[in-house]
């Protein structure tokens, strides 16, 4: 039994097409991030989930329920908002216990929950507060809180961060680690930042125009991405993709950049489907991190590029190199001293490479 | 070479200063001849008011009154106390508050509640009936008199004040609703999301969450209203006359009729009177005129 199971979505709004078949899974106490650009069609999908939204085709299981036509407050979730909305009216306890008052739960229960979740929460010391008289953590706690109280089956996080300040983004974050740690409960968590999907999630689904590009682990995302929009979203900087073509002659494979005749050998790579390699034209992925100033492993090609530009940021520094016109960025330490404009030895360590078809940007 | 740039720096400090000074008191200058233009002619009526016939004739428009004399102002509320022909505006002023006081209530809560159902809730052809709202609030005042006129006649409610306090109540709609809309639309649509999981319905959300937040716009709203209705002549003197009109109709009335002369200070102290709901409108209203009861719920 899956505890979220989404089919064949599609979603428009009048001649827009927002979603595109989507078909989605997630089993009882898994962290699902949705990950995507703005306009990605990620919030829709996430208010069609809560039964804000209505849907154009497909279905939405809840426990193995339809629940496509089943109104919010029954469809057994919570949400936490980006803006928080909390009602300004009431105050903390009130905010709380609204959707129990709502659902005509004792008065009793209600009281046991609210304590009990507000000590967990340490909001306890502030029920009687305006939402106004809190800070913007506080706010933030609140609203999880008056999600808590309803213990829900699925959790639903809109973006619940981005309001807050850089040092305490972290912070929530690792509460919100924690939580779902310690409650389990199943949770789908909207947001376009990148270290937020890593770090929070067990899967990550990347969306872009209404499409799931990818749904997988996150180390998966990030090592063996699917296609070229995977691989360029994640990582900061993205990934380098080189264009060149392959090579195919006595079952070695080997990769040339476009202008260049420095024959890059592919051993060990794990291909979809390895026939008609020779002379397809491909991108040669490979991330900032996995060019090294000095070798690594056994693997690691040895190549030499012209330094280009040098941009500093405290602990590392990306450097820009120059590969037959074709930029490729790395990142170093920033106690390695690197001439600008001449050529430098690097190594890049094949073992960590993707490789894409250039016409349909999917990996092969 | 740094000595003669700090002089130089001192003289400009010095001319900017000056400069400043003059710019304020040029600035005060200016408003407190504004003040005095404005207040002008609510003095002369307040002193006119105060005086007696005698010495309005005497007198000239700004002479002070020789006392404390309230004569005029009984007589423009009670009158003179003879039958026939002494108009005075005690019944009128109760019709008035009869007529406002509904008609201000309706239009604001269909206003909030239309203001409410445009922003926060998608339905098919919302943005059209959001242009026929817009629309009417251009139709002229005139143009709707005999449509409105016919209507009350079918109604049975023409000339009288149940009648006008549709006319001004149907009126009065296309403002109360974009006034309202225009608050909505800042209020993010996400406590409307949050309170629909929490299972609140159609009603409970706007009396418990967006009602009690509304309070800028409802003042500046009754505001609006109160002063369009109780100054409104034109609806008034169409569609009532006699026993059932309003203050300022009767008030019209009343200058027009004078029989031989015109007593200035009963004219002043019953245009004064007829103004003064206007007023407390404004000085108790204005207390609560206060903005941004909503931050803080929302982003921060």
């Amino acid at each position: 039994m899956k505890t979220l199971r989404i089919e064949e979505l599609s979603k428009n709004f009048g001649s827009t097409e927002v979603l595109r078949k989507i078909n989605l899974e997630i089993d009882e106490g898994n962290f699902l991030v949705l990950l995507g650009p703005s306009g990605c069609g990620k919030s829709t999908l996430l208010n069609i989930i809560a039964g804000l939204e209505t849907i154009n085709e497909g279905n939405v299981h809840i426990d193995d329920y339809n629940v496509s036509k089943v109104e919010p407050k029954d469809r057994n979730i919570a949400m936490v908002f980006q803006s928080y909305a909390l009602y300004p009216s009431m105050n903390v306890r009130e905010n709380m216990i609204f959707g129990l008052k709502q659902a005509k739960v004792s008065k009793e229960k209600i009281e046991e929950q609210l304590e009990k979740v507000s000590k967990f929460l340490q909001v306890d010391a502030l029920l009687e507060r305006k939402p106004s008289q809190l800070s913007g953590g506080q706010r933030q706690r609140v609203a999880i809180g008056r999600a808590l109280v309803r213990e829900p089956r699925i959790f639903l996080f809109d973006e619940p961060l981005s309001n807050l300040d850089a040092k305490l983004r972290v912070e929530m974050r690792r509460e919100i680690k924690k939580l779902h740690q310690q409650l389990k409960t199943t949770v789908v968590y909207v947001t376009h930042d990148q270290t937020e999907a890593m770090s929070l999630g067990t899967n990550i689904a990347i969306m872009n125009h209404g499409v799931i590009q990818q749904n997988d682990t996150p180390e998966n995302i990030y090592n063996k991405p699917s296609n070229t929009f995977v691989a360029d979203f994640i990582g900061s900087p993205s990934m380098n993709l080189i264009k060149g073509n392959l090579k195919e002659s006595s079952n070695k494979v080997s990769f040339i950049a476009h202008g260049s005749n420095i024959e890059i050998p592919i051993n060990g790579y794990d291909f979809k489907e390895k026939s008609n390699l020779d002379n397809k034209e491909v991108f040669l992925g490979i991330r900032p991190e996995h060019i090294f100033f000095k070798k690594s492993n056994e693997e690691d090609f040895e190549i030499n590029l012209r330094a280009d530009l040098s941009e500093y940021i405290g602990h590392e520094q990306i450097m820009t190199f120059n590969f037959e016109n074709q930029e490729v960025l790395a990142k170093f330490p920033s106690t390695v001293k690197i001439d600008l404009s001449k050529n430098t030895k690097l190594f890049f360590d094949l073992t960590q490479i993707s490789l894409f078809d250039a016409k349909t940007e999917e990996r092969i | 070479m740094q000595d003669k740039t700090h002089s130089s720096y001192k003289q400009l400090e010095q001319k900017s200063k000056y400069t400043n000074m003059f710019l304020r008191w040029f600035l005060y200058f200016v408003l407190v001849i504004f003040a005095l233009y404005f207040i002008f002619p609510l003095y002369v009526m307040v002193v006119t008011s105060l005086k007696t016939m005698e010495e309005i004739r005497q007198g000239t428009l700004l002479t002070w009154p020789s006392g404390l004399n309230f004569d005029s102002w009984l007589v423009a509320w009670g009158g003179r106390g003879y039958g026939a022909g002494d108009t005075f505006l005690k019944p009128y002023f109760w019709n008035s508050i009869k007529m406002v006081v509904p008609a201000v209530f309706f239009s604001t809560f269909i206003g909030a509640m239309a203001g409410y159902v445009l922003t926060k809730w998608r339905f098919k052809g919302d943005k059209w009936v959001f242009l026929f709202l817009l629309f009417g609030c251009f139709i002229p005042y005139q143009a709707i008199l005999l449509p409105m006129a016919r209507t009350l006649g079918v109604l049975g409610i023409s000339n009288s004040v149940i009648g006008l306090v549709l006319v001004h109540t149907v009126y009065g709609i296309p403002f109360t609703t974009l006034f309202f809309r225009n608050f909505y639309v800042s209020i993010p649509s996400e406590l409307v999301k949050a309170a629909r999981i929490d299972g609140a319905g159609f009603f409970k959300i706007f009396f418990k969450i967006l009602l009690p937040v509304s309070t800028p716009i409802i003042v500046v709203t009754i505001i609006w209203q109160f002063t369009q209705i109780w100054n409104d002549f034109l609806f008034g003197s169409t569609f009532s006359f006699g026993e059932a009109a309003p203050i300022q109709v009767a008030l019209n009335n009343m200058v027009l009729s004078s029989t031989s002369v015109k007593e200035y200070n009963v004219d002043m102290a019953s245009a004064i009177i007829a103004g003064i709901p206007t007023l407390i409108v404004y000085v108790l209203a204005g207390k609560y005129f206060i903005r941004g009861l909503t931050s803080g719920a929302v982003k921060g």
